[in-house]
């Protein structure tokens, strides 16, 4: 019989430190992330959440007086040092807490990214469009209106919007920034069923305010406290019996 | 004291109105009278003033001269003005864009007589050394002097437009893995272009409005111009050139007037379009 190898993590995370001018917000924290999970990351505010997701995709960089040290591998290829880092972001795609429809059309909006990576083609854009405003949830809104500019649909549908154009470079990764704080929760529901869908194809981290939605969608639950992990496990086991008292009383609302 | 602030207030209102009534009076008479016709002022490049027999008033040639030198300035200015505002505002390094700006203000304090000695001088024998034209104040001297005057305005205008482009334009659109020069071209030029617009317009207007630079690099000869190497020459430095010799309440004064109302109603012009389109970016 030959011995089961466990495949190499999609996404792994070694010692990673962040500072902004000198003040550490991330201390050293590792983790890895499997091909095709939903991994949930929750935590107070001010934990470092947001700083974590801008980590992997490297946007951090764009914080003066950022600082990042430790190893982010991604399928074996170092993203802390690659110098492709547009290529980078192609591949870990971002939905940030408050949508910002670029001032363009839907349409472009979506093409965006595409076009950005070479693609001029029509039909190829038009399949591209449709495809991702599917995968959103947001087609049947706007197909009849693919020219309006982005920054006139409703909050809900912008944040959707957002999504279908993370989508539209295929990425390996998909990282959502607290998506829900901006929509209303029939919005959120439909946005939570889309990314149900999603995961047979994509890797999706999840950085959530709402301890629930992580119970309703998370594979696995990572709980960030102070620039620390507390506690990484599978959802349910860690919602039912959390091992550290801090994660407990997180999970349970006595504080956080 | 609080009429006293409000009359201060008013008192930009009154200065315009007050002007504009003034230099349409001393105009007016010589139109009104038909002993100069608004068309053929319009539509003539002959400009024999004080000829004895053959006495015309064609403004064409200077005003093909005000905008050929503005027109040559601002195709060097604008590529130029709007380069520098890019590199400053997207891609500089936040000290030496300090550094860079104020050089630029220091550029803009320049004054105007002072480019006009430096066109005269130092332009003017370059010009005849490269081109070998007969002369060196022409079309080219003055529209290289103009351009250096108005970039500064140019740039620190355009700057402003694509400061006020939201950082997070920037960050989604890095964010979807575009390079640097991607959301240059594809987000904030597009985002930005009401603005940058308005700050090529008011380049324009500097350009049209300037006297002094021009009446002393573009050579000042009454033509209708063929080459960039043609002397020219505007209807700013006409009018400064001429007036004093001209007799008050003559035909001559008063066409000069009305070369002032003329170029009053260019520089509003553009002033009022400029001002149009930036407030066409507020509302939208």
């Amino acid at each position: 019989m030959t011995p089961v190898v466990a495949p190499s993590p999609l996404l792994e995370v070694r010692d990673l430190r962040l500072s902004y001018r000198g003040r550490e917000v991330l201390h050293g924290i590792s983790f890895e992330v499997a091909e095709r999970e939903i991994l949930a990351v929750i935590g107070p505010a001010q934990s470092g959440k947001t700083s974590l997701l801008r980590c992997l995709n490297r946007t951090v960089e764009m914080i003066p007086g950022a600082a990042v040290s430790g190893s982010i591998r991604f399928r074996g290829e170092e993203i802390l040092r690659t110098r492709r880092v547009h290529e980078l972001r192609r591949r870990i795609g971002m939905v940030a807490p408050l949508p910002v429809g670029l001032p363009m059309s839907v349409y472009d909006n979506v093409a965006f990214a595409p076009r950005c990576a070479g693609v001029y083609d029509r039909a190829a854009l038009d399949a591209i469009v449709e495809r991702c405003l599917r995968q959103a949830a947001l087609w049947d809104e706007v197909r009849d209106r693919l020219d309006l500019p982005g920054t006139r649909l409703s909050g809900g549908q912008q944040q959707r919007l957002t999504i279908a154009r993370a989508l539209s470079h295929e990425p390996d990764i998909l990282c959502l920034d607290e998506f829900s704080i901006a929509i209303d929760p029939v919005t959120t529901m439909r946005i939570e069923e889309v990314l149900r869908k999603l995961r047979s194809t994509m890797t999706i981290i999840l950085v959530t305010n709402l301890n629930q939605q992580a119970r309703r969608l998370a594979d696995r639950t990572m709980f960030l406290w102070k620039g620390d992990i507390v506690e990484t496990g599978e959802t349910t086991a860690m919602f039912e019996s959390p091992r550290d008292p801090r994660t407990a009383d997180f999970l349970s609302g006595r504080v956080g | 004291m609080g009429l006293l602030i409000r009359l201060c207030g008013i008192s930009a209102i009154l200065f315009v109105m007050g002007i504009l009534l003034f230099i349409v009076r001393e105009a007016a008479p010589v139109v009104v009278s038909g002993r100069v016709s608004l068309v053929q002022f319009l539509t003539r490049p002959e400009w024999f003033p004080t000829s004895e027999v053959h006495r015309r008033y064609g403004a064409l040639a200077m005003i093909a001269g005000t905008f050929s030198v503005t027109g040559l300035a601002m195709l060097m200015a604008v590529p130029f003005g709007l380069g520098a505002a890019l590199y400053l505002s997207e891609f500089c390094p936040p000290r030496p864009k300090e550094v860079l700006k104020i050089v630029m203000e220091l550029l803009a304090a320049i004054p105007s007589v002072v480019w006009g000695f430096i066109g005269l001088t130092v332009l003017s024998r370059i010009i005849v050394t490269l081109t070998g034209a007969p002369v060196g104040v022409n079309m080219l001297n003055g529209a290289l002097v103009l351009a250096l005057m108005s970039v500064p305005i140019i740039v620190s205008i355009a700057e402003d437009a694509l400061k006020a482009v939201p950082d997070s334009y920037r960050e989604a659109a890095l964010a979807l893995g575009a390079t640097r020069w991607q959301v240059t071209w594809r987000v904030l030029l597009p985002a930005a272009r009401h603005g940058l617009l308005a700050a090529v317009l008011l380049g324009v207007g500097r350009g049209v409005g300037e006297t002094m630079a021009v009446l002393m690099t573009t050579g000042h000869a009454v033509q209708m111009p063929r080459s960039v190497l043609d002397s020219v020459r505007t209807l700013t430095a006409n009018i400064a050139a001429e007036l004093g010799e001209a007799p008050a309440g003559s035909d001559h004064y008063r066409v000069l007037f009305l070369t002032g109302v003329l170029l009053m109603v260019i520089t509003l012009a553009i002033n009022v379009t400029a001002d149009l389109i930036v407030r066409g970016v507020k509302r939208s």
